[in-house]
């Protein structure tokens, strides 16, 4: 594997270290096996290159990116908490129609955003190349990102949401309204997936309506790694996991993918990515001695 | 103070499964009065535990906590008037948070939740004190996970959760029915002197005509969804178990089959 390409492995997984932290609020939190996720990661990616295309600051764009992924997140919880949808089959229907609205922002089925300025525009001529400069740039993001997040759930707030996930009879009894609990967190977990997904269009270059097939798989696969390598120590540890299991998930991929020795190509990645997710899940199992 | 006014309460309306678990209900608990309710399954106990927390909303009636109508508000708009111990020891705490954090929680029951640290050392050092007065070694394991422990210090430290925020009420739901008769005993020790220290207005449901009669200054019996003995002062310290069984077998008009399940 060249240096570039494991450069360029970091940063994707970077980009999709908001999709795992945003999978984790959802899935691991609230208990809230959330696919929306498929739909609001090629939203974010949309609605920036749309926003970008028109002019639009960068920066803003990523933040408006961020307010259509929440009303998605909202929709989703809408479904499931106002007409009693299951929250599985709220989220796809949600994913679902995303896809057409997504045609819909973008008019077609793929921007381009070649020479248009990013938020990474200002760091390309400082020196560094351009391949450790897009990791770092996101880098320091995710960890802005993991810091807002990890200081949250430790909050008084944060607390009542974690109930609402763990034990929504307790939750309801302490006076947390769990209802309101689901919506706020899907709009938080789907923003940070539509950040995810302004990111990707902004350091790849394109906005495309099929990029958001599998952003759910990928991110519970970052979620996975993460837990089995680092254990449940705590949120911080946890969100740490996300980020690094999103990216040892990329490097993992782009290994198995560059050995000639293996006979794999691109169009493996899924089958790849499954087998990936199925020995994590298994790992923990293996080391207790194969109990299972 | 509690007051319940001509409460009906209807299980599956207009289904072949239809029940009237409460049929006009009307009690008045005084501020700081300990009022324990006794029942066989299915007279009514529960429902109106529900009732108060919030839990069920009767379909006729009024439920007044304090000077507050509570009549249509769901369990968590009433969260900080009614303070409660769940039977099951899973229920009323999260196992996933660790002690203090589950203390946190519920110290801002009924409050409106920021976003400042739910754990700063001030609340840090509260929470171990209070959790230090049970002597149960708990004030040195605050960080461990709630379903590390057992059974019995969950019940424990559910009831220092019910005293951490103000209440108008705390209601007890057979919370040491789940425990090993020496916990059991342990929780009922407790309680008893939270009760008593807080002055708390509370309602405690229980299996045990045992401990019905016990503890408290009030004891009301439930059955077919109405009131069918509300016995205090005197009276009630004259009332043996025996008592309250004959008093059962007349009104159900027929022997029981397990008194030990009575008595337990």
């Amino acid at each position: 594997m060249s240096l570039i390409a494991f450069w360029g492995a970091v940063e994707l997984g970077l980009v999709y270290a908001f999709v795992a932290v945003g999978v984790f609020l959802a899935f691991r939190v609230l208990d809230f096996p959330d696919l929306t996720v498929d739909g609001s990661f090629p939203l974010g990616a949309a609605v920036t290159a749309v926003l970008i295309i028109a002019g639009v600051n960068p920066w803003l764009a990523a933040c408006v990116a961020m307010v259509a992924g929440a009303a998605a997140g909202i929709v989703t919880a809408m479904l499931n908490v106002r007409f009693k949808i299951l929250n599985l089959l709220a989220s796809i229907l949600t994913m679902i129609a995303l896809f057409s609205v997504n045609l819909r922002v973008m008019g077609k089925p793929n921007v381009a955003l070649i020479n248009a300025d990013t938020m990474l525009s200002p760091f390309y001529g400082l020196g560094l190349r351009d391949f450790y400069v897009r990791p770092l740039f996101i880098g320091v993001l995710v960890v802005i990102a993991v810091i807002v997040v990890w200081r949250f759930l430790e909050s008084d707030a944060g607390l009542a949401m974690r109930a609402t996930g763990a034990n929504a009879r307790m939750a309801r009894a302490q006076g947390v309204d769990t209802n309101r609990q689901i919506y706020l967190g899907m709009a938080i977990s789907n923003a940070l997936v539509a950040f995810g997904g302004a990111l990707f269009a902004q350091t790849n270059g394109f906005a495309d309506v099929t990029s958001g097939v599998g952003t759910i798989v990928v991110g519970l696969a970052a979620v996975i790694i993460g837990e089995t390598l680092l254990g449940a120590r705590g949120i911080l540890i946890a969100l740490i996991g996300c980020v690094l299991g999103s990216i040892l998930y990329r490097i993992a991929i782009q290994l198995a993918l560059s050995t000639d020795m293996l006979g794999l190509q691109a169009s493996d990645l899924n089958f790849v990515t499954a087998a990936l997710v199925t020995f994590a899940l298994v790992l923990p199992r293996l080391r207790r001695g194969g109990a299972a | 103070m509690i007051s319940v006014n001509n409460i009906q309460v209807i299980f599956g309306k207009g289904t072949p499964l239809q029940k009237q678990a409460l049929n006009g209900v009307s009690l008045t608990i005084e501020q700081g009065s300990f009022v324990t309710v006794i029942g066989s399954n299915g007279a009514g106990k529960s429902t109106l535990l529900g009732v108060l927390a919030g839990d069920v909303l009767p379909s006729e009636g009024q439920v007044m906590i304090g000077k507050t109508d509570v009549s249509r508000k769901g369990t968590a708009a009433r969260a900080g008037l009614v303070a409660r111990v769940f039977q099951d020891p899973l229920t009323g705490s999260c196992g996933a948070l660790s002690i203090e954090e589950n203390l946190a929680l519920a110290a801002k029951r009924g409050e409106a939740r920021g976003l400042a640290a739910a754990l700063g050392p001030k609340r840090r050092e509260h929470f171990r004190e209070r959790i230090a007065e049970l002597n149960l070694g708990l004030e040195n394991r605050m960080g461990d996970r709630m379903d590390l422990l057992s059974g019995g210090q969950r019940q424990a430290v559910s009831l220092v959760m019910a005293t951490l925020a103000g209440s108008e009420v705390l209601l007890l739901d057979e919370h040491t029915a789940a425990l090993d008769p020496g916990m059991a005993e342990f929780v009922m020790n407790l309680t008893q002197k939270i009760v008593s220290e807080r002055k708390l207005t509370t309602m405690m449901v229980t299996h045990s005509m045992r401990q019905a009669l016990d503890y408290g200054h009030r004891t009301i019996m439930l059955h077919g969804g109405e009131i069918v003995l509300d016995v205090a002062g005197d009276s009630r310290k004259e009332l043996q178990v025996e008592d309250l069984i004959a008093m059962f077998r007349r009104i159900r008009g027929q022997t029981l089959d397990d008194d030990a399940l009575l008595i337990g």
